[in-house]
């Protein structure tokens, strides 16, 4: 039985004169995102896109758990395709849909002609679809209410479709439809959660780590990439710079008052991840803070790293609660992963009593005695890259 | 220069293991229950293996069972020997400095409604005797306890135990977990009177996938698998005999005699020069099997430090992972302060640990105090 996918894309058909080039986004990235399952063909047929395996042997559950995750889609169906013949499509829907029909009490068809040089209107297929499912299914009940199986019928210029329940899609738009930005990745359980939003809204993701060996460890950076690589389920492709940044580290500790330890170091890691973002045409950085989770988070603390930013600071889980961030976490599959125990960097120096409110004007003061520039620009000209795929 | 003192977690499989295992893969790679001749030869080969073993731990070979390691010893001990007794009492008797193979076994049996008694220990980790004494009573049916601590290196006093469970009038099995002591020191389990004693393989330069149970004569274990009724049933499934074949080999290779003083003589050098060192503390107590070296470096995250001696090739392991608040069982019931607890490393020797690998790693140790921030 030759089957496609149904993609309706929500949001997109919004967009207007612009439609079409964020349709093509979606395309690509779907191509993209399904290339090493064989060679799809993408047909737009107003506000669906069909996608259409040229070869049958593909792996298509794979294919449609991949489209579950791929942004701007707002929701997808698995169809089988029929001839353009009453019977064909009887015997189609039986076989395609009858485990479903069987796994349900109610059900009603839906038919929609777009070729009206097909005989049958559509009232008439539902009534004759209709009632070839309830003789060979006689336990069904039709309720065109609320129906718990709703069989389609798209009688289109060359092919008929046949498909249930639509799926619900990923939302959001495009990977690439509102450009790329930096996520600073730490291995903890927000940050994935803040990459995988913000991609939603249709950012490319470059992610920024910063590894503090031997503080933190080579498992520590192998988490990250673990990480990086459930985010790019949802994201596509993530440019993954694994910053090095013990000495920086050790130089605040040796420099610094213990008390701003944590709020100098995001400072200088906003600075760095500036500089990656830049080089790596970013337009904004994306961060997992949520206010005042913890002590560099506070409303004091985000003023004054939000102070060296010289681009938009993207924080989608500013006024999420743990709980939801977690259960986003359990929803992208990053959960687990995250609560692995290795030491990151953000917590090799914690102070025993950081400032919870410190002054702008206090930590460029005790900045000020130190000279951070060229640790800053070693520590960006060793930063290693390397693609992460989902 | 790589240096591998991590012996306790596993040990580098010793040409006799290697040289048997290779065997049992490229010739004698029959199922010993096959009634043919290439069955016959793996069967062989098992019982020979059993036999030897059994001889190690001065039991007989009927008492002799192989398992997967360590973890599955220790389950089927404490769960066939709680479920044969459970007719005669509930109170259970364990120490609390136990490998997780048999704690969280204990763990799972209290919530199975037995009354689980932990015992405390002191500052090396070792159960005192009177501890043991106050502990047991007509209604205790299992106790079980390590022979050597696997953090701390501590010579448990096993020893006693039978002697308690008699003068209790208790119907108590013994179960001892050796795996730590195995190869290291001399067990003889009818001298030490016990009923269950559980080895591994890959600590004695055996690989991974074997180990063993002694479950004496008299004592019916019930069974957790059930198949084709291998190993008398308490332990089915086909045997894997290349890593039995291994076990054999590592076990025909010990020499206690020899190393034990050998091993002693490298220890007692080795923390002599770490005492020296500004900024180390030595957490094994001096009657500590010698195997095992357990020191602090407080203030340095033992993650850092291990992490630092691994980029030079050095591997030792740490007893905590302090970021999440995993703490080292052990040493947190041993009363050390977090401090200490939070920076400790265990550094771990074989037979085959010369003295100049204990100088490159105390190199390592004096760069990392140079090297490593304190927290």
């Amino acid at each position: 039985m030759k089957k496609v996918i149904l993609i309706k894309n929500g949001e997109l058909v919004l967009k207007g004169l612009n439609r079409s080039t964020f349709e093509d986004m979606l395309i690509k990235n779907m191509r993209r995102r399904l290339s090493d399952l064989g060679k799809f063909n993408f047909i737009k047929a107003q506000s669906t896109i069909i996608a259409e395996p040229e070869n049958e042997d593909v792996d298509f559950d794979e294919a449609v758990d991949r489209v579950g995750r791929i942004f701007g889609i707002v929701a997808f169906s698995v169809a089988a395709v029929a001839e353009k013949e009453l019977g064909k499509i009887e015997e189609c829907v039986t076989q395609f849909l009858g485990d479903e029909l069987r796994a349900v009490k109610t059900f009603k068809v839906n038919a929609k002609r777009s070729d009206k040089k097909f005989i049958y209107k559509s009232p008439e297929i539902c009534r004759e679809v209709g009632g070839y499912i309830l003789s060979k299914i006689p336990a069904l009940r039709v309720d065109v209410h609320n129906p718990e199986l709703t069989v389609t019928v798209e009688v289109r210029d060359r092919h008929v479709f046949v498909h249930g329940n639509q799926l619900k899609g990923a939302g959001g738009m495009p990977v690439g439809s509102s450009g790329r930005a930096a996520l600073l990745l730490s291995g903890g359980i927000d940050s994935p959660v803040a990459g995988y939003m913000m991609a939603k809204r249709g950012l490319v993701l470059t992610a920024v780590h910063f590894a503090a060996p031997p503080y933190t460890s080579p498992r520590a950076e192998l988490k990250v990439k673990k990480l990086a690589a459930l985010v790019a389920r949802y994201s596509g492709r993530i440019n993954l710079a694994v910053v090095p940044f013990t000495e920086i580290q050790e130089h605040i500790k040796d420099n610094c008052p213990e008390e701003l330890f944590t709020v100098i170091m995001r400072r200088l890691m906003m600075k760095i991840a500036l500089r990656i973002a830049k080089n790596d045409k970013c337009q904004a950085l994306i961060t997992g803070e949520s206010l005042g989770q913890v002590a560099s988070q506070t409303i004091g603390a985000i003023a004054c790293t939000d102070a060296v930013a010289t681009m938009p600071v993207f924080r989608p889980c500013i006024g999420m609660d743990k709980e939801e961030i977690i259960s986003v976490a359990r929803k992208i599959g990053t959960f687990e992963t995250s609560l692995e125990p290795y030491e990151d960097c953000c917590t090799v120096f914690t102070p025993k009593h950081p400032r919870t409110r410190p002054t702008l004007e206090l930590i460029e003061q005790a900045e000020s005695r130190v000279d951070f520039e060229d640790m800053i620009q070693k520590a960006v000209s060793e930063t290693r890259f390397c693609s992460i795929d989902g | 220069m790589e240096v591998y003192l991590d012996n306790s977690a596993t040990t580098k499989p010793c040409p006799g293991a290697r040289k048997r295992l290779l065997e049992a893969v490229d010739l004698l790679w029959g199922n010993p229950s096959s009634l043919h001749q290439k069955g016959l030869e793996a069967q062989l080969l098992l019982e020979e293996a059993r036999a030897f073993i059994a001889k190690c731990l001065s039991c007989r070979e009927s008492e002799l069972y192989f398992t997967s390691g360590g973890t599955e010893s220790n389950n089927l001990a404490v769960f066939g020997a709680a479920k044969a007794m459970k007719h005669k009492g509930k109170r259970i008797v364990v120490s609390s400095v136990e490998h997780p193979s048999v704690s969280r076994a204990f763990d799972k049996l209290e919530s199975d409604g037995f009354s689980v008694v932990r015992l405390p220990v002191d500052r090396f980790g070792v159960v005192p005797v009177e501890e043991i004494e106050n502990a047991v009573d007509e209604n205790t049916v299992l106790v079980s306890m390590m022979a050597v601590n696997n953090e701390l290196g501590s010579v448990e006093p096993v020893e006693a135990l039978s002697r308690i469970v008699k003068e209790k009038h208790s119907p108590a099995l013994i179960h001892v977990d050796a795996v730590q002591a195995f190869g290291k020191l001399p067990l003889n389990v009818k001298k030490l009177g016990v009923d269950l004693m559980s080895v591994s393989a890959h600590k004695i330069h055996g690989t991974k996938g074997a180990g063993a149970l002694f479950v004496k004569d008299s004592l019916h274990l019930a069974p957790h698998i059930f198949g084709g009724g291998q190993e008398k049933n308490v332990r089915p499934g086909t045997e894997p005999l290349p890593a039995i074949a291994a076990f054999f080999g590592a076990a025909q290779e010990l020499d206690i005699k020899k190393s034990l003083p050998a091993v002693t003589a490298l220890r007692d050098g080795f923390v002599k020069k770490l005492s020296a060192l500004d900024g180390v503390v030595i957490n094994s107590g001096a009657d500590a099997l010698p195997y095992i070296v357990n020191i602090s470096l407080p203030g340095r995250p033992a993650e850092a430090v291990l992490n630092f001696l691994s980029s030079k090739g050095i591997y030792v392991s740490s007893g905590s992972a302090c970021a999440k608040g995993r703490r080292s069982p052990t040493l947190t019931a041993a009363g050390l302060e977090s401090e200490r607890v939070n920076s400790s490393l265990r550094i771990s020797l074989s037979k085959f640990t010369t003295a100049d690998e204990l100088d490159f790693c105390l190199e390592g140790i004096e760069e990392a105090l140079r090297a490593i921030r304190k927290k």
